[in-house]
């Protein structure tokens, strides 16, 4: 089963991908997600592993994954390793107006051999699957543009601080 | 199992209902069954305890089957969400890895949707890879219906099986009050009731294993359980012949009265909440040689208050 969600966000790719790489703000952007890890020595970037788990239904689903993509600013995409059969994508790409990213969040998941009833769980899961990546995404727009907003107002203080400095001297 | 088969065999008298009679004066003797009715009886009921005690397999862990495990838990995440609208909280008490003993409370007549429920949650979280075994009952183990019990880790209940578990490193679950909790009054739902049974105790000392306390509500909200039917067992010398010590009477889908329930039932959509309270080591809290009786008091405290806590939370039967 696949599922996807997209939001525009009012920053530029970078400023995207510097949250979605860091695997320590997963649990405060990810809506449903109760646990990502890093397993072995990388934290981040191709190869880098990570044990996830995701509220769906009356369970916690995940296993560990592994990043198998990973072009900055544009695309990171991971497959299972364990547990059930998931591939996800982040994928950024700009917009026509400056300083706009659309991000889109794709996540196929299933398990193989499972037959019908396996059909049928994914489809019956997929509403709330559905509902955690719109929701992460919202979040995600939300931290990001509140950084951004910070960070534009902290330059303006700098250049304000440098303006006054040059006419006193 | 040649052991088991001996002892029911011995235990079975030439005149098996003759324990009764004596007490049934007042139905008259033309009520009484005939001796030679009564040997028929009980050549039948040992018949169908023989077959029962041969089909028991012989506790084998290699059973156990990840991938089947894998397959399937698709449907089982589909039964636990949908039916049962399951729901498992502390999960992250129980030790990432290593050998464990989790000791549950058990409802819901011979379909137990809390031991599902969990089940799943387990595998769920902790991965198939990690080794995960139950212990069951006999009479559950030789229904050819639930073969696949086996290919999830699931052995026959007893202390060498969960030795043997404990020794390879599993988590190991375990239900104490097993027939006797299972089939309690519907009334009697919000109630830990381990029929004073302590072996988990000393099991879990043995091996220097933590436990965990895991318990589970509204299993007893699947059907109206009326009564355990002790003595009717007792009075068939089903707990003899077949390790029963109970005849279950319940209101149940789709029979309406259900006595025995062999073949299950269809449970109620019951709500089922299931809590893992955090690990105990038992030398660390009790000193280096524990009291099984201070062990088995502090431990069935704990699971009373949890159930009363989770009870609380509770608005309506089956509901939840």
């Amino acid at each position: 089963m696949r599922v996807a969600a997209s939001v525009d966000v009012s920053a530029p790719p970078g400023a995207v991908w510097e949250v979605i790489t860091d695997p320590a703000r997963y649990l405060h952007f990810m809506a449903g997600i109760t646990r990502w890890e890093v397993v072995g020595d990388e934290p981040t970037g191709l190869g880098a592993r990570y044990r996830m788990l995701m509220r769906v239904g009356s369970a916690e689903i995940g296993g560990l994954i592994e990043i198998v993509e990973w072009t900055p600013e544009r695309d990171m995409a991971w497959t299972s390793v364990t547990g059930i059969d998931q591939r996800g994508r982040w994928r950024l790409r700009g917009t026509s107006t400056p300083n706009r990213t659309r991000v889109e969040l794709r996540l196929s998941y299933g398990v193989a051999g499972s037959g019908l009833m396996g059909w049928a769980a994914e489809r019956v899961a997929a509403p709330t699957v559905g509902r955690h990546l719109r929701r992460s995404l919202h979040q995600l727009k939300r931290q990001v543009e509140h950084e951004q907003l910070r960070r534009q107002a902290a330059e303006r203080r700098s250049a304000r601080g440098g303006a006054a400095r040059a006419r006193a001297s | 199992m040649a052991a088991t088969t001996a002892s029911s065999r011995n235990g079975h008298s030439s005149n098996p209902v003759g324990t009764a009679r004596p007490r049934r004066t007042r139905s008259g003797a033309g009520s009484r069954p005939k001796p030679e009715e009564a040997s028929l009886a009980g050549r039948v009921l040992k018949g169908i305890a023989g077959r029962v005690v041969s089909r028991v397999p012989a506790a084998d862990l290699d059973e156990r089957d990840p991938d089947y495990i894998r397959e399937s838990l698709p449907r089982l995440w589909l039964l636990c969400s949908v039916w049962f609208r399951g729901e498992v909280r502390g999960l992250g008490n129980i030790p990432e890895e290593g050998a464990v003993l989790m000791v549950g409370n058990h409802s819901g007549g011979n379909i137990t949707p809390d031991t599902g429920v969990f089940t799943l949650a387990f595998t769920a979280y902790f991965g198939v890879e990690r080794r995960f075994h139950q212990l069951a009952h006999n009479l559950v183990l030789s229904m050819p219906q639930l073969g696949f019990l086996r290919k999830y880790g699931t052995v026959a209940a007893s202390p060498q099986n969960a030795e043997t578990a404990l020794q390879a490193g599993a988590a190991v679950l375990v239900y104490p009050g097993g027939d006797h909790e299972v089939h309690r009054p519907s009334w009697n739902r919000h109630r830990i009731d381990f029929d004073g049974r302590k072996g988990w105790v000393r099991l879990a000392l043995e091996h220097d294993v933590p436990i965990v306390p895991v318990v589970g509500i509204g299993g007893q909200e699947t059907a109206l359980f009326l009564s355990r039917g002790d003595h009717l067992a007792r009075w068939l010398r089903l707990d003899r012949l077949l390790r029963l010590k109970v005849l279950p009477i319940s209101l149940s889908l789709p029979w309406v009265l259900n006595v025995g329930d062999f073949l299950g039932h269809i449970p109620l959509p019951a709500k089922i909440t299931v809590e893992a309270l955090p690990a105990i080591d038992l030398r660390e809290e009790f000193g280096p040689d524990p009291d099984v009786d201070e062990v088995y008091d502090h431990i069935v405290r704990l699971m009373q208050e949890t159930l009363d806590a989770l009870a609380a939370e509770r608005r309506l039967p089956v509901l939840g």
